[in-house]
């Protein structure tokens, strides 16, 4: 165990000088890394709960998504029906599922054939002349993997729209999406920014009734919706199911004042939009129209004149709300609501006090175990603390290269394993101090005592790699950080323990040629 | 030069004359933490139960916890606990679930900061629905018992089967009386209590295998030494580097406890009383539930032992 080739020597050489390179960046001030050109590492990447930052875990609420796409098969259903002269009765959406009557026989084949035409992914299901048509499994999973996907893009534009935050947005499982957002001031924007599926549309007012008398009759006349107002107080409208203008056609959007500078939001429609906005508007100059935003009317101005590719929304708004929602309207509608399921925050002041913490708890532990090593073994001692210390850098080294997140119970990991590090030593010295007591020489002894320790060594590392392991595979966000720095403690502990030490101590050995040891 | 020693050099304790005593306190502390966590429970944090945490500093001197109180009572949201954290200034703020869907979690959060208002920072937010709260749970329990079963299943590969069992029950005996600890103190129990007990549960297998090891090699050595003999010599001979592990990763935990502020503290802690109890129970439970079994002593294991013993030919 003494022999230490010229290429081993170079090689635990080269590895140490691996580690400091790795390391060093994070010794430099913040903002310079990467600017100086002569280091390869980058600084170490702190979680969300050292830097700061918001972390959700959102369910795409796939019910909605899918009794819309059932909606408007019914609504396919009905004009098909309807030109084909195809008599019906109780067409609704329930259970999942469409379901609707044919009245004549007759009709039955070319019922059929519709319902055959209606395209992929769907599931007709008949009792005599009653049908049932419903998304089938390959049809739910593909609505669910364009939902997911085309909800995590507009969840992109809504919180960076400059593309310059660096989140993380990730899918989850089947209906799930995490999103990892460092550097958040308030994280209720965030949450106010997705809260809503910000789905727009212009539909014109039927001015025949009035919401209260809709409601007091409890009856709507057919193609048309009662709709509520913005807040708890405002009227309802009845308007037309036949939309004007919906959000896909918006062009851009931004906050600004109204004539009576009143907060409000400027629109522009893109060609299509302008196209059939114009239209509209030159035909029904008088009426009003409503502006319904997520299935509520925000307000129902009345058409002037022929508008064409822009205009205005104001409602009842502060200027933050108008900032807030030309950035919605820009990123376009959520195809489906977002559940909050989790959310962790962390304010940037917590965060960088925890590293301060962190920070001082992990040099004062090096101190104390520094200096209880010095005591109990005298000079090998010295020798474990210097590879203690080379322990240190490896275990930043490595957190840098491999970009692993530190987190807070991460740093408690690099304390933790700083303790149990010096166990290789400890195991070592305390079999060379038996092997001196039973009379070996010296050489003999430290021979002696490594061969001895070294399975030992092994076998309770992998054991405390395993439970490593295990919180690795089944823990979430800071556990996982926790458990990496552990793993990699785990192994650059062995290493200079097994290495570093030994090498010094070979070192020590051929330089002095001891004839006694003390330890 | 004067050198710091826990334990001398050559103790000769009779552990076997101790273990008797020690596996009948061990059975009690046992029994004793599924009694407490029988009646009392865990008192689980959000991370399981879900909920809402909110951490908050005032920016005006101490944080008036009673003042704080009324204010959130009023908003009607069920149960209420606020705590000084770490500071005066600093407070932690745990409301129950709410009824109803997650909406109503968020509105929740939204409802009590907005009445902490300005002269409270709100430093951290937490909230845990229901659905997450259910998988984390199962994810916790399923972390324990995989690591548990791997390394009772890597002990039973490097080791006899006795030992396996022997080690199997000193680690169960840390984790119980871990979370019967936590039904006595009503500490959190959260993710990072899971954490602590996976780490706790390694290290103290650690500790174990350090005694087995030296358990096994002495059973090939000594061949005419009684068992009862062999496993205190064994112990006597660990028991030096035992005892110095120990005490390096109490300091270093120290360190964190004292320093680490006040969200690392319990997780520390909870590792401090790991790290004595895994001690402990290598020492007294793994050795002493050794000491039961009629251990072999042939050689036909000997190429896949240990590489120590190639040079123990003397």
């Amino acid at each position: 165990m003494l022999q230490f080739e010229s290429w081993k020597k170079l090689l635990v050489l080269f590895v140490v000088a691996l580690g400091i390179v790795y390391a060093l960046p994070n010794l430099l001030p913040s903002g310079e890394e990467g600017d100086s050109g002569l280091l390869p590492g980058q600084k170490i990447n702190l979680g969300l709960d050292l830097q700061g930052g918001s972390h959700l875990l959102m369910l795409v609420d796939m019910e909605v998504v899918e009794t819309e796409r059932l909606n408007s098969l019914g609504e396919t259903i009905r004009q098909e029906f309807r030109t084909e002269k195809i008599r019906f009765s109780d067409l609704k959406v329930e259970n999942r599922s469409v379901s609707v009557s044919v009245r004549k026989a007759d009709d039955v084949g070319a019922a059929e054939q519709i319902f055959d035409e209606l395209g992929r992914g769907l599931i007709t299901t008949n009792d005599s002349q009653s049908y049932q048509i419903s998304l089938d499994e390959a049809g739910l999973i593909e609505l669910r993997n364009q939902t997911v996907e085309q909800s995590m893009e507009i969840i992109r534009r809504r919180i960076d729209p400059d593309g310059t935050k660096e989140p993380i947005i990730q899918r989850q499982g089947k209906d799930r999406v995490l999103v990892q957002l460092p550097g958040v001031d308030d994280p209720e924007t965030i949450k106010r920014l997705l809260g809503r599926t910000a789905k727009l549309t212009f539909q014109l007012v039927d001015t025949s009734l009035t919401g209260a008398e809709a409601i007091t009759s409890g009856r709507v006349p057919p193609g048309r919706v009662l709709l509520p107002g913005d807040d708890e107080n405002s009227q309802s409208y009845v308007v037309e199911k036949r939309v004007m203008v919906s959000g896909e056609m918006l062009d851009g959007a931004t906050a600004s004042f109204d004539q009576n500078n009143r907060p409000s939001v400027s629109f522009t429609l893109n060609s299509t939009g302008a196209k059939k906005f114009g239209r509209v508007t030159g035909s029904n100059i008088g009426r009003p129209f409503a502006i319904v935003l997520d299935g509520k009317v925000v307000s129902a101005p009345t058409i002037q004149s022929q508008i064409f590719g822009s205009g205005q929304i104001t409602g009842q708004f502060s200027v933050a709300e108008t900032n807030e929602l030309a950035l919605i309207l820009r990123a376009g509608a959520l195809p489906a609501p977002l559940i909050v399921l989790e959310e962790r925050s962390v304010g940037p002041g917590l965060g960088a006090d925890s590293v301060v913490a962190g920070k001082i708890a992990a040099a004062v532990g090096l101190v104390l175990v520094i200096f209880y090593m010095l005591l109990s073994y005298g000079l090998f001692g010295a020798l474990a603390d210097v590879a203690l210390m080379v322990n240190i850098i490896l275990i930043l080294a490595a957190l840098s290269a491999l970009q692993a997140t530190l987190t807070l119970p991460g740093i408690a990991g690099i304390v933790l394993t700083m303790g149990m590090a010096v166990d290789a030593n400890v195991l070592v010295f305390e079999r060379i101090r038996e092997e001196l007591r039973r009379g070996r020489s010296v050489m003999a002894a430290i021979d002696g005592g490594y061969q001895r320790a070294i399975s030992t060594i092994v076998d309770s590392n992998l054991t405390t790699l395993f439970a490593a392991l295990f919180l690795y595979l089944f823990g979430s966000g800071p556990i996982k950080g926790f458990a990496v720095t552990l793993a990699i403690g785990i192994l650059t502990s062995l290493f200079t323990a097994v290495m570093v030490t030994r090498l010094l101590i070979v070192i020590w050995l051929e330089r002095k040629r001891p004839r006694t040891l003390e330890l | 030069m004067m050198r710091l020693k826990l334990v001398p050099s050559d103790t000769s304790i009779d552990f076997m004359k101790l273990h008797p005593a020690a596996l009948v306190f061990s059975a009690l502390l046992v029994l004793a933490s599924i009694g407490i966590f029988l009646v009392s429970g865990l008192n689980l944090g959000i991370d399981f139960k879900g909920g809402i945490l909110i951490e908050a500093r005032s920016n005006a001197g101490p944080a008036n916890v009673s003042g704080l109180r009324g204010g959130l009572e009023q908003l009607d949201l069920g149960d209420i606990n606020l705590q000084e954290f770490g500071t005066e200034t600093d407070i932690l703020i745990r409301v129950q679930r709410q009824e109803g869907d997650e909406k109503a979690q968020i509105a929740a959060i939204q409802a009590i900061t907005q009445s902490l208002g300005s002269d409270y920072e709100v430093r951290r937010t937490e909230f845990v629905g229901p659905t997450v709260g259910a998988e984390l749970a199962e994810k916790g329990m399923l972390a324990v018992g995989c690591a548990l079963l791997a390394i009772m299943l890597y002990i039973w590969f490097r080791f006899e089967w006795q030992f396996s069992i022997a080690a199997i029950l000193a680690l169960s005996h840390d984790v119980v009386s871990t979370i019967g600890l936590f039904s006595l103190t009503s500490f959190e129990f959260n993710l990072a209590t899971v954490a602590a007990i996976l780490t706790i549960a390694g290290y103290s297998i650690n500790d174990t295998v350090v005694v087995f090891d030296r358990v096994r090699e002495n059973l090939r050595r000594y061949k005419s030494y009684e068992q009862r003999d062999i496993l205190n010599k064994s112990l006597n001979e660990t028991l030096s580097r035992t005892v110095m592990t120990s005490v390096t990763t109490l300091l270093a935990l120290l360190a964190i406890v004292i320093f680490g502020g006040a969200v690392l503290r319990d997780f520390a802690l909870a590792m401090m009383w790991g790290v004595i109890i895994g001690t402990y129970s290598s020492v007294f439970v793994a050795v002493g539930m050794l000491a039961k079994f009629d251990l072999k002593r042939t050689e036909e294991d000997e190429e896949d032992g240990a590489v120590g013993d190639q040079g123990s030919t003397s």
